[in-house]
Formats: structure tokens, sequence, C-alpha cells
């Protein structure tokens, strides 16, 4: 298992495209954000929050369809299944990869796009920290869209109508947690529930995921 | 002694559906008759609300079915998990578009009615929002019904889904109460309650609520066997070209 996760890191990093992709993505999506609503910095620091929430997830939505898409082509994923890695192992493995090189790389990142948006600073701690434990849910919620659409092609856009929805409660809480501690209230609570989620989805989705993945690689 | 599991017999199901669906649809135009034109017509108009409050008739049933046809559909995507019927499976294939026209009614009514009322077509309320959501589940859902070709394998993931989503979908509805205060009245119907609402709305609102009920058990019948002679029409096609 752990050679898979190396491999997949390998991949991501040699390969290209997969690992800065979605940190560029974040970028640019912040840096349009003022154009759309306009440079005021009252105005820029009251959304900061969702915003940097909302491009975080959307940079994770993106590179969901590499999960488990190449290998699906090339065949990887019938030697995977008939390997002694249980398929559970699997799916927990690549969420993991995918968040090293997905969710990781927004959580560092996340603080100097906060400076752009005029998050005050009381935010900062909480951003971090939400998105810390936050993204491992956004990862193992989507690496279960992308077993369930493995099969299809052309699956992108269905994949993010199913994963969106899914996501919702962890935006909810993640982002509370930022606008409250930004605001220098109590935010410890969202902070917690967005734990929660995190543990429930790693404690259930890797099953889901590998029951879809049986079904496409029947 | 006959059982439920008999059903999942698709010429048992068709049989039986066919015998219950003349009088289940009966059933259901009587119901719907009578009670939205006992409400619209012969109920006193709301002190407060006027003429508006009518609405209720359409409204809170709609909103309650479409809340039960995802239970319905996540009970039957369990029995299809579990004991492989697929009546069962196919029963959930019919029920969600079903489902998510109740969504739309629902939703649809409530902003008639919050415009004059709220002042507002709509508002990011907890429970408009988790209906937009449920909204949301059930396009997810039909769209992986459709994208998928091998019907067996369209079941299972659909399968999978609707039982990830309902868990899912319960922890949006309590995060959208935490994030927001509600405009939304509480809870019109609730069983614990001596009475809900005045005797001369409380009974055509029942009864327009079996009307509901029976239309949905109606068109769910008749979606269901639509399903089955199409996946016996398949058969039949496959058969020809193999013969």
């Amino acid at each position: 298992m752990i050679a898979l996760l190396k491999r997949d890191l390998m991949l991501a990093i040699r390969a290209g495209g997969g690992f800065g992709l979605s940190l560029a993505f974040f970028l640019i999506f912040t840096t349009l954000v003022p154009f759309g609503v306009g440079p005021q910095t009252g105005v820029l620091a009251t959304i900061a929050p969702g915003i940097l929430w909302l491009g975080a997830l959307l940079a994770c939505l993106l590179s969901l369809d590499r999960i488990f898409q190449l290998d699906w082509e090339d065949g990887t994923l019938d030697l995977i299944a008939t390997s002694p890695v249980p398929l559970e192992g699997l799916a927990a493995i690549k969420a993991l990869a995918h968040w090293l090189t997905t969710g990781l790389p927004l959580v560092v990142a996340a603080p100097a796009l906060g400076l752009l948006l005029n998050l005050p600073a009381a935010g900062y701690l909480w951003l971090i920290a939400s998105l810390l434990l936050g993204t491992p849910a956004l990862s193992a919620i989507g690496t279960f869209g992308a077993a369930l659409t493995v099969g299809i092609k052309r699956g992108g856009l269905l994949l993010s109508l199913l994963v969106l929805p899914l996501y919702m409660p962890t935006l909810i809480f993640g982002a509370l947690c930022v606008v409250r501690g930004a605001a220098g209230q109590e935010a410890l609570t969202p902070l917690l529930l967005v734990a929660g989620i995190t543990l429930g989805s790693l404690a259930i989705l890797p099953f889901a995921a590998a029951a879809a993945l049986r079904v496409n690689l029947r | 002694m006959n059982s439920i599991w008999e059903y999942a017999n698709p010429r048992k199901f068709m049989a039986t559906s066919a015998f219950l669906l003349p009088w289940v649809a009966g059933l259901a135009a009587i119901c719907l008759v009578v009670g939205l034109v006992w409400g619209f017509f012969f109920t006193p108009d709301d002190f407060r609300q006027g003429s508006t409050v009518k609405i209720i008739y359409i409204h809170v049933p709609a909103a309650i079915m479409a809340v039960n046809a995802w239970l319905m559909m996540l009970v039957t995507s369990l029995i299809w998990v579990i004991r492989r019927h697929h009546v069962s499976a196919l029963a959930a294939k019919a029920a969600a578009p079903v489902g998510m026209v109740f969504t739309v009614i629902a939703l649809a009514t409530g902003a008639i009615w919050g415009q004059p009322m709220w002042g507002t077509w709509w508002e990011w309320d907890p429970r408009l929002t988790s209906f937009l959501i449920l909204f949301l589940f059930y396009l997810g859902y039909m769209a992986l019904w459709e994208a998928i070709e091998n019907p067996d394998s369209a079941a299972d993931l659909t399968s999978v889904l609707c039982l990830v989503g309902s868990v899912f979908a319960v922890i949006s509805r309590y995060a959208l109460l935490f994030w927001n205060q509600g405009l939304h009245q509480g809870a019109t119907l609730s069983l614990d309650k001596e009475q809900n609402i005045a005797n001369v709305f409380w009974y055509p609102l029942v009864i327009a609520l079996c009307g509901f009920g029976f239309l949905f058990l109606a068109l769910v019948l008749y979606r269901t066997q639509t399903e089955i002679r199409a996946r016996r029409l398949k058969a039949l096609i496959a058969q020809e070209r193999m013969g």
C-alpha cells in the first residue's frame, strides 16, 4: 500500500499538470473575485472566508477525475484489483494521495491568498486549521465520486453534479469557522464539526468507493 | 403464507400492480379533488394571510411526499443491494423523477406564497435551502442512472449513491440549521401535537395529503410497470438479434 502511495505521488509530481495545476487554479480563482465584486477592501474582507473555501473546494473538484481515470484506462486498476491489496485500501490510499497533492498545497497557499483578499488577521489561524481538517473530507468524498463515475466516458460534469451536493456540509462548517474566527467570535464549534465530518467520511467512504469500484470492474 | 418478497417476481408484481393501479389512481383523484376543492373554496380565509393560506393544500403534501419519495428510494435501494430484486431497483428508478417533481412543486408554491407574505421569492432559510439541496440530489441520482449503460451496474451504483447521499443529506439538513436562522415557520403537521391547526383547515389538508400519497403510489406503480416492460422489450430485442 505504501508502494501504491509512492507511485501515485511520483506520477503526480513527474507527470506534471496534476500537482501545480489545482494550485494555479486556486490562485486564478481568488484573483478573479475582486474583478467580479469590486476592489473595496471591506467587501473583500467579509467574503474572503467563503471565497477561499470555495476556491479550495473547486480546485479539489477539478483534479478528481484524475484519481481513477488513467489507471482505469490503461488497466492498472484491474491489476490492483487482483492483487492482495483490498480495494478499500486502494480507495483510502488514492484519497490520501489526492489530499497530499491537492489539499495540502491548498492549505499552505491559502494564507497568502487570504492576504490578497484582505482577510482580517484573526482569521488566518482558523483558515489554516479549518482547511487542514476539512480538505481530507473533500478528498475522501471526491474519491467516492470518482469511483462512481470511473466507467463513464466524459464523466467530469456528472462527477461535479454528484460530488458538489456532498461537499455542502463541509463547506458550510469550514467557511463558518473562518467567518467566526475573522470576526473574533467563538469558532471552535464549527471547526470540531468539520473535523467530525472528515473523520466520518474517512471511516465510511473508502468502503462505498470500493463497492462502486467493484461494480465498475465487473 | 404470502410475503412481500413475492412481488420481487416481476410477473407477480405486474399482475398485482395492474389490479391495484386503477384503484390507487381513482383514490388519488377522489382525494385530490375533494381535498383541494374543499380547501380552496369551502374554508375561511386566514385573518392575517387572507386567501394565500390556501396554497398550504398543495405545498405541505408536496413537500412531505418529496422527502418520503427519497426515503422510499433509500429503502428500495437497500433491498436491491441486500437481496438483489430487480423490481426494487426499478421502483427506485421510477420514484426519482416523481420525487423531483414534488420537490419542484414544493419550492415553486413556497416561492409563490413567500412573495406576498415574506416579501421575497427566495430566502436562504434552512428549510428552503435543504429542499434545493434535495432537488440537486435527485438530479444527480437521475443523471447517474442515465449515464450508465449496463442496467445492473447502474442499479448498483445509484444505490450506493442513494445510501451515501442520504447520510450527507441528513448532515446537510442539520448543517443548514447551524448556518442560518430560519424564516420558515415550524412544521405545520407533527404527530406529537394534540391539534396542529384548526379543524376547518385540518380535514381538507389531511385529505389532500392522502391524495398526494395515493398519487405518488399510482405514479410509481405505473412507472415501475413501464420500466419492467422496457426491460422485457430490451431482452426480446436482444433475443431476436441472437436468433
